[in-house]
C-alpha cells in the first residue's frame, strides 16, 4: 500500500503539467455537469413551488351543518393523499374576495347578501399532486352529502403533469449526455497519463511486476485526480452560483449530500477511467 | 534450465522468425547466441522470458512450460531471470539505486532488506559510488552496469543479455563482458545475444548461431560429435 501510494504520488511529481491538465479537464467536465445539475435542482424547486398550489376545493351546499362539516374535515385529513384540509366559511370567502379582487371592491361593498359558498380547501402531500391522485380525491369529496361541487383545475394539473414529465426526460437525457462526455474526456486524459508511462510499464513487466502491482498506483492516482477535479468543480459551481445570485436571480445551490455525490462521482470516473485505460494497455502489450 | 525443442515461431506479418530450433542451455553455462540482425536472436530471447509464445514446439525455462503457462505465472518466471538490453531500459527519473531497488520492490521483497541488497549488487558491478546518480549522469557502460545490477538483484538462475554491448565503446564493452563472465563464474547461467564476433572469439564459451531463423551451428553439438569421432 505504501509503495502504491508512493508510486501514485511520484506521478504528480514527475509529470506535474499533465497531472494539472488531468485535474483541470476533470474539473471542467464535472463543472459543466454541475451547472446542469444546478439548473435541474432550481427547476425542480420552481416546479415544487407551483405544485404547492395544487389544491382541491369542495364547495359546500348552503346551510351545511357545522358539526358534520367538522367531522368531515377530520375524515378528509385522514386521507393518505391529503396534507391539510381547511374550512373556509362564507364570511371568510367574502373577506378574501374583497381583499384580493380590489377592482370589484365597490361591487362587493354593495352586496346585500353574500353570494359566496363556504368551502373546504384540500392540499395534497408531495407525490400525490398529479392528475390521477387529484381526480381520485375530488371524486371522494363529491361523495359527502353536503358538498355541492368540487373544482381542481384539471387542465392546469394535467399541464403540470406534462411539464414534470418533460423536465424529468430532458434532465435524464441531457444529464446522461453530459455525463458520457465527461467520462470520455476524463478517460482520454487518463489514457494520456498511461501512455506517457508506457515505457515504464514495459520495464516493470520485464522485472517481474504483476499486472495488479502495475495497476494499483494508476487506480489510486486516477481516483485522486477525480476527487480533486470534483472538488474544483464544486468550487467553480459555487462561484457561478454566487455570480448568478448577485446579477441574475435568486437560486439554490447543492446541499451537502449532492456536493459530496459530485465529488464522489469524479473519484469514481477517475478510478473507472484508469482501470479501463490501464487494463486495455496491459492487455495490448 | 532452458530447453528449446523443435521450436517454430511465426509472426502474423513478419513470416517465420524461427524454424525448428532446438538447443539446451544447462545450469551455470555461458552461451553466445549469434547471427546477423533479423536472424532470430531477439525472438529466442523473447520466448525465454515469455514475451512471446512459440507457434509450435516446446520451450521450457526454469521449470516453466512457456506454451502452457498462465499469464499470471509470467511475472514469477521473470523474477527467476535477469534481463539486460542493448538500450539499458532504465527509468530516467530514478537514481541508479532506485532503479535497482525497483526490481526488488515489485517482487514484494521486505523493505528492510532492500537497501543492503541493492548496495551489494551495485558494489558487485563497481558502481557503489554512483548509487545516487541518475541515468543521464552516467556513461553508457555505467548505465549498462546499473541494468546488470538490476538484473542480478533478484539472484536469478539465468541472466539474459540481448546485445548488451551494442551501444558501448570498446573499453566499456570489455568491462561489461568481463562483468558477465564474473557473474557466470559465480554460478549464474548467461545467455548473451551478440553479433560482435571479436567478443565471441575472446572466450571459450558455447556458440549457438542462427541464420534466417534456423539454428545453423551449435559448438556444443559439434564438439560432442568431434569427441565421438576421435579415435
Amino acid at each position: 500500500m505504501n509503495l502504491t501510494f508512493r508510486e501514485a504520488m511520484l506521478t504528480f511529481k514527475r509529470a506535474p503539467l499533465l497531472s494539472v491538465l488531468s485535474v483541470t479537464t476533470i474539473a471542467f467536465s464535472l463543472f459543466v455537469l454541475g451547472l446542469f445539475g444546478l439548473v435541474v435542482i432550481n427547476l425542480q424547486d420552481a416546479l415544487h413551488g407551483v405544485e404547492e398550489r395544487v389544491e382541491v376545493v369542495a364547495y359546500l351546499l348552503p346551510g351545511a351543518p357545522i358539526e358534520a362539516t367538522a367531522q368531515a374535515l377530520k375524515d378528509i385529513e385522514a386521507f393518505p393523499e391529503v396534507q391539510s384540509a381547511t374550512y373556509v366559511s362564507e364570511d371568510d370567502a367574502l373577506a378574501r374576495a374583497r381583499a384580493e379582487l380590489v377592482e370589484l371592491r365597490d361591487v362587493m361593498q354593495e352586496l346585500e347578501r353574500n353570494p359566496l359558498p363556504a368551502s373546504v380547501e384540500v392540499k395534497l402531500k408531495p407525490g400525490f399532486r398529479d392528475t390521477d391522485h387529484v381526480a381520485a380525491v375530488a371524486e371522494r369529496l363529491r361523495g359527502f352529502g353536503f358538498v355541492d361541487d368540487v373544482r381542481f383545475g384539471r387542465d392546469w394539473v394535467e399541464k403540470l403533469d406534462r411539464l414534470r414529465g418533460l423536465a424529468a426526460a430532458v434532465g435524464i437525457v441531457v444529464g446522461a449526455a453530459f455525463a458520457v462526455v465527461a467520462i470520455i474526456i476524463i478517460g482520454t486524459t487518463i489514457r494520456m497519463a498511461v501512455l506517457q508511462r508506457s515505457r515504464e510499464i514495459a520495464i516493470m513487466r520485464l522485472v517481474g511486476a504483476t499486472d495488479g502491482f502495475i495497476r494499483r498506483p494508476f487506480l489510486l492516482q486516477g481516483a485522486i485526480k477525480g476527487l480533486l477535479g470534483g472538488m474544483v468543480a464544486i468550487g467553480l459551481s459555487f462561484a457561478a452560483y454566487l455570480l448568478i445570485n448577485r446579477y441574475l436571480l435568486q437560486s439554490a445551490f447543492f446541499n451537502q449530500e449532492q456536493a459530496a455525490a459530485i465529488v464522489a462521482f469524479g473519484a469514481l470516473i477517475g478510478l473507472v477511467g484508469s482501470a479501463m485505460s490501464v487494463g486495455r494497455h496491459l492487455k495490448r502489450v | 534450465m532452458i530447453k528449446f525443442t523443435n521450436v517454430f515461431k511465426a509472426f502474423p506479418k513478419g513470416g517465420l522468425a524461427l524454424k525448428d530450433v532446438s538447443f539446451h542451455v544447462a545450469k551455470g553455462e555461458f552461451a553466445f547466441l549469434t547471427g546477423h540482425s533479423g536472424a532470430g536472436k531477439s525472438t529466442v530471447m523473447k520466448l525465454i522470458y515469455a514475451e512471446e509464445r512459440p507457434t509450435s514446439g516446446d520451450v521450457r525455462v526454469s521449470g516453466y512450460d512457456v506454451n502452457e503457462m498462465r499469464p499470471r505465472d509470467v511475472p514469477l518466471l521473470r523474477r527467476k531471470l535477469g534481463i539486460v538490453f542493448q538500450d539499458f531500459r532504465l527509468l530516467e527519473d530514478r537514481t541508479a539505486e532506485e532503479n535497482v531497488a525497483f526490481a526488488l520492490e515489485v517482487t514484494g521483497a521486505r523493505s528492510s532488506t532492500i537497501a543492503a541488497r541493492v548496495m551489494r549488487v551495485l558494489t558487485q558491478v563497481g558502481l557503489a559510488a554512483k548509487a545516487q546518480a541518475y541515468p543521464r549522469e552516467l556513461s553508457g557502460g555505467e548505465q549498462q552496469r546499473v541494468a546488470i545490477a538490476r538484473a542480478l538483484v533478484n539472484e536469478p538462475t539465468v541472466l539474459l543479455a540481448d546485445e548488451p554491448t551494442g551501444n558501448l565503446d570498446e573499453r566499456a564493452t570489455r568491462g561489461v563482458f568481463q562483468l558477465l563472465r564474473d557473474i557466470n563464474a559465480s554460478g549464474t547461467a548467461v545467455v548473451m545475444a551478440t553479433h560482435d564476433l571479436d567478443l565471441v572469439r575472446q572466450a571459450p564459451y558455447r556458440v549457438i548461431e542462427l541464420q534466417e531463423g534456423a539454428l545453423v551451428y551449435d559448438s556444443a553439438v559439434d564438439e560432442a560429435r568431434d569427441q565421438a569421432a576421435a579415435p
